[in-house]
């Protein structure tokens, strides 16, 4: 029994850690969300040169057929650093989606070449996993799709993107296809794109390889994992960066760091959101070695961890004072990074009422 | 990553199912409620036997003397948790005096006290708060002078549980008044039947005298009944609170009472409608759900770092803050989704659970105040765990 990182997974860790310290410092993050960059291409590409593209991407494609733990602890670093990088659809949802329900003509001609990060992916699912607003939606017919779908993750400059019909299907649609257009949505998160796909007749490929259902689940299921880790790395260092001001700065003669009452908020923050790394790790564990309890546990992990990143997000802001408010600080990076996590691929109540209804305890919607 | 436990740990999974099997009707219908009850020692020295208790204390001091391998501990716990069998006992004799003398205690001590403790034989009592001393343990004013071989003994102890049954205290005073207040404490062990001793009980808002009252009056004890020397007092203390903290806020705990509650939204209804298909009060279970998974998860992970000797660091410090907050707070949704009924107390009729919910609603408030107050706590995380600077002491006046 050993429940713990392998010297790889730490090794991994911090250097990832190493590489983002130095690449997505503060500046490059408001430097990306200022100019409204898609993504940063010279920290995707300092990520490329460590295989972060094809982590998950099965060896027998050109990628690392690593496990989603290990995409996980990628994932927290990107939150600790804000970085701004298509991480969620290109290296993690769109491959587990082409891996699981692709045929294997469609697994060749995108699997590798995310592998190596020559190909960015979009996933249009929000319909799917957070229910639809607006009476969005895509319905497929005769291998087109209509309609329209919100909240797309990474699909900004994506080559291929992964959609969900109505029905509950999977589809490849290339980019550049005719009849796809393209709404940037500006949400208060500059440092990840999200994107309104309307489909007029677009041509599209099924996923459809196998148990489609299934895949569907399991994408959305990594996804909130991913966002549950992004959450747990950008509350840590919302929580060090607290620490670390209280330390600095001074009020009636002294650091406000000494006053009980703004070390029990440091200690409140710390101790609500330690077990969560607890709570990922298992849930990114069992997604591989425990299928049985892999959407119940990414159902947990991803609103557990939301309802505490909200708590550590705004009392770190208020440990910081007036300057936690300002932009000056930029503080807000990580706070908004959090309120962005917190509602895609389904806000607490809607997963928890999910994770009700897989044991039984309520009615599926 | 690897939460299977091997061939080895299964086999000695099933050696204790093969125990469990064998010997469940000898477990025990009545426990004792300060003292154990003979039926529960005579478990415990079949427990001892078996090396499913007392497991690392060394044999020549009434231990089964096995290794320390904390996954075996798991184990054990794990399966009598299954079968719904007693533990062995576990009273503060046993988990915190017991491993303090093996820690630091003469060879003498140790002979004469370890194997009565395990055995259930010698019931003690710890008498650390004072009326003055709580958080600030160190400021404690019981004093012991000296005279001759012996020190004489005034002062008062509170919060000093089963006190009315102990046979024996171990007791922290002031032997050294001129000295610094850490260091003038010594951690001394003697009779509670010792004359000058009066035991008051404490009630508590529960109803109950789960606590006493301890006055000492020209109590007068052997010098050679201090623990680790003059003066060490206050670190032998804090050896011990180590493992009393450990105690407190078990997760497994809550993994238990969370059960219970779903099954008690599953029985009982308001209006017809059972309480596990009310949305709000659902929502709330699932939110304490998450929760509890975290903290055992958590559990696991302190585990996997104790076995290989590793320091979690923050992860050990906040354990006691969060199971007992989480334990608190299953007790409350128990009690809000029973609505009125979950008020009814002692024999009422409609009465759910013995009652128990209420219960536990008020004692776990008292132990997010005791064994170091949730205030004491976040003070522990933000200076070990975060390493932010003590509060500094007011100027002198």
């Amino acid at each position: 029994m050993e429940f713990g990182l392998s010297e790889d997974q730490k090794l991994l860790q911090e250097s990832i850690r190493g590489t983002l310290e130095k690449v997505s410092p503060l500046e490059r993050v408001r430097k990306a969300a200022e100019a409204r960059e898609d993504f940063a291409e010279d920290v995707w590409a300092a990520l490329k040169d460590l295989g972060v593209p094809g982590m998950l991407v099965p060896e027998e494609h050109g990628g690392m057929g690593m496990a989603l733990l290990d995409a996980a602890l990628v994932a927290e670093m990107l939150g600790r650093y804000v970085a701004p990088v298509p991480f969620i659809a290109t290296a993690v949802m769109a491959p587990i989606a082409i891996a699981g329900a692709g045929s294997k003509a469609q697994q060749e001609a995108w699997l590798p070449k995310l592998a190596s990060g020559e190909a960015i992916a979009g996933v249009a699912i929000a319909e799917a996993a957070s229910g639809a607003r607006e009476g969005a939606g895509v319905t497929a017919s005769g291998g087109k799709l209509s309609g329209k779908s919100l909240f797309a993750l990474d699909a900004a400059k994506a080559d291929v993107i992964v959609v969900a019909d109505k029905a509950g299907g999977l589809y490849l649609v290339r980019g550049d296809t005719r009849g796809l257009t393209k709404v940037a949505l500006t949400s208060i998160d500059l440092t990840r794109t999200l994107t309104e796909l309307q489909f007029d007749n677009v041509d599209a490929e099924a996923l459809s390889t196998g148990d489609s259902d299934a895949t569907r689940r399991r994408v959305v299921d990594a996804g909130r994992v991913m966002l549950a880790a992004d959450t747990l790395g950008a509350g840590w260092a919302m929580i060090d960066k607290a620490v670390e001001y209280a330390g600095e700065r001074k009020q009636f003669g002294r650091v406000i760091a000494s006053f009980q009452a703004v070390k029990h908020l440091c200690a409140e923050m710390a101790a609500e959101l330690e077990p969560c790394r607890s709570l990922v790790w298992y849930a990114a564990h069992a997604f591989d070695a425990m299928p049985e309890e892999a959407s119940l546990m990414a159902a947990h992990a991803k609103a557990h961890t939301a309802e505490t990143g909200r708590f550590v997000a705004r009392t770190a802001t208020e440990v910081h004072g007036g300057m936690g408010f300002t932009d000056l600080l930029g503080l807000h990076y990580w706070f908004k990074r959090i309120g962005l996590d917190r509602q895609l691929l389904g806000s607490p109540e809607r997963v928890r009422h999910e994770a009700a209804a897989m044991q039984g305890w309520a009615a599926a919607d | 990553m690897d939460l299977a436990y091997g061939p080895d740990y299964e086999a000695f999974r099933t050696q204790v199912r093969d125990f469990i099997a064998k010997n469940r009707d000898k477990a025990p219908k009545r426990f004792g409620v300060s003292r154990p009850s003979e039926e529960s020692i005579a478990w415990q020295k079949l427990l001892i036997e078996h090396g499913l208790t007392a497991r690392t204390i060394p044999k020549e001091y009434g231990g089964y003397g096995a290794e320390p391998d904390i996954l075996k501990s798991r184990i054990i716990a794990e399966e009598f948790t299954a079968a719904k069998l007693p533990m062995g006992l576990a009273n503060q004799g046993i988990s915190m005096l017991v491993p303090t003398l093996l820690e630091l205690g003469t060879e003498e001590q140790k002979k004469k006290w370890i194997e009565p403790t395990l055995k259930g034989e010698v019931v003690w009592c710890q008498g650390y708060s004072e009326p003055g001393s709580g958080s600030d343990l160190a400021s404690l004013q019981t004093k012991a002078r000296e005279d001759g071989d012996d020190f004489i003994i005034n002062g008062q102890k509170i919060w000093t549980s089963t006190a009315h049954a102990a046979d024996m205290i171990f007791c922290l005073v002031r032997t050294e008044p001129e000295a610094k207040k850490h260091e003038g404490i010594s951690y001394l062990i003697f009779s509670m039947k010792t004359p000058g001793i009066e035991v008051r009980p404490l009630t508590t808002m529960t109803g109950h005298a789960e606590f006493n009252e301890v006055f000492f009056t020209d109590v007068r004890v052997p010098q050679k009944d201090i623990v680790a020397g003059r003066g060490q007092g206050w670190f032998v203390a804090n050896a011990t609170l180590k493992h009393e903290r450990g105690m407190l806020g078990d997760p497994n705990q809550a993994g238990t009472r969370l059960k219970e509650i779903v099954d008690l939204m599953h029985e009982e209804t308001v209006d017809g409608t059972r309480l596990i298909d009310h949305p709000v009060y659902r929502d709330r279970l699932m939110q304490l759900q998450a929760r509890v998974f975290a903290m055992q998860f958590h559990g696991l992970r302190l585990l996997t770092a104790a076995s290989k000797g590793e320091d979690p660091g923050i992860a050990r410090l906040i354990v006691k803050l969060q199971g007992c907050e989480l334990n608190h707070q299953l007790a409350a949704l128990a009690i809000d989704a029973l609505g009125e009924i979950g008020v009814l107390y002692g024999d009422s009729p409609h009465l759910r659970a013995h009652g128990s919910w209420q219960h536990r609603y008020m004692f776990d408030l008292g132990l997010i105040i005791g064994g170091g107050t949730a205030q004491i706590q976040k003070n522990i995380i933000s200076e070990r765990g975060l390493g932010m600077p003590r509060e500094p002491k007011p100027a002198k006046a």
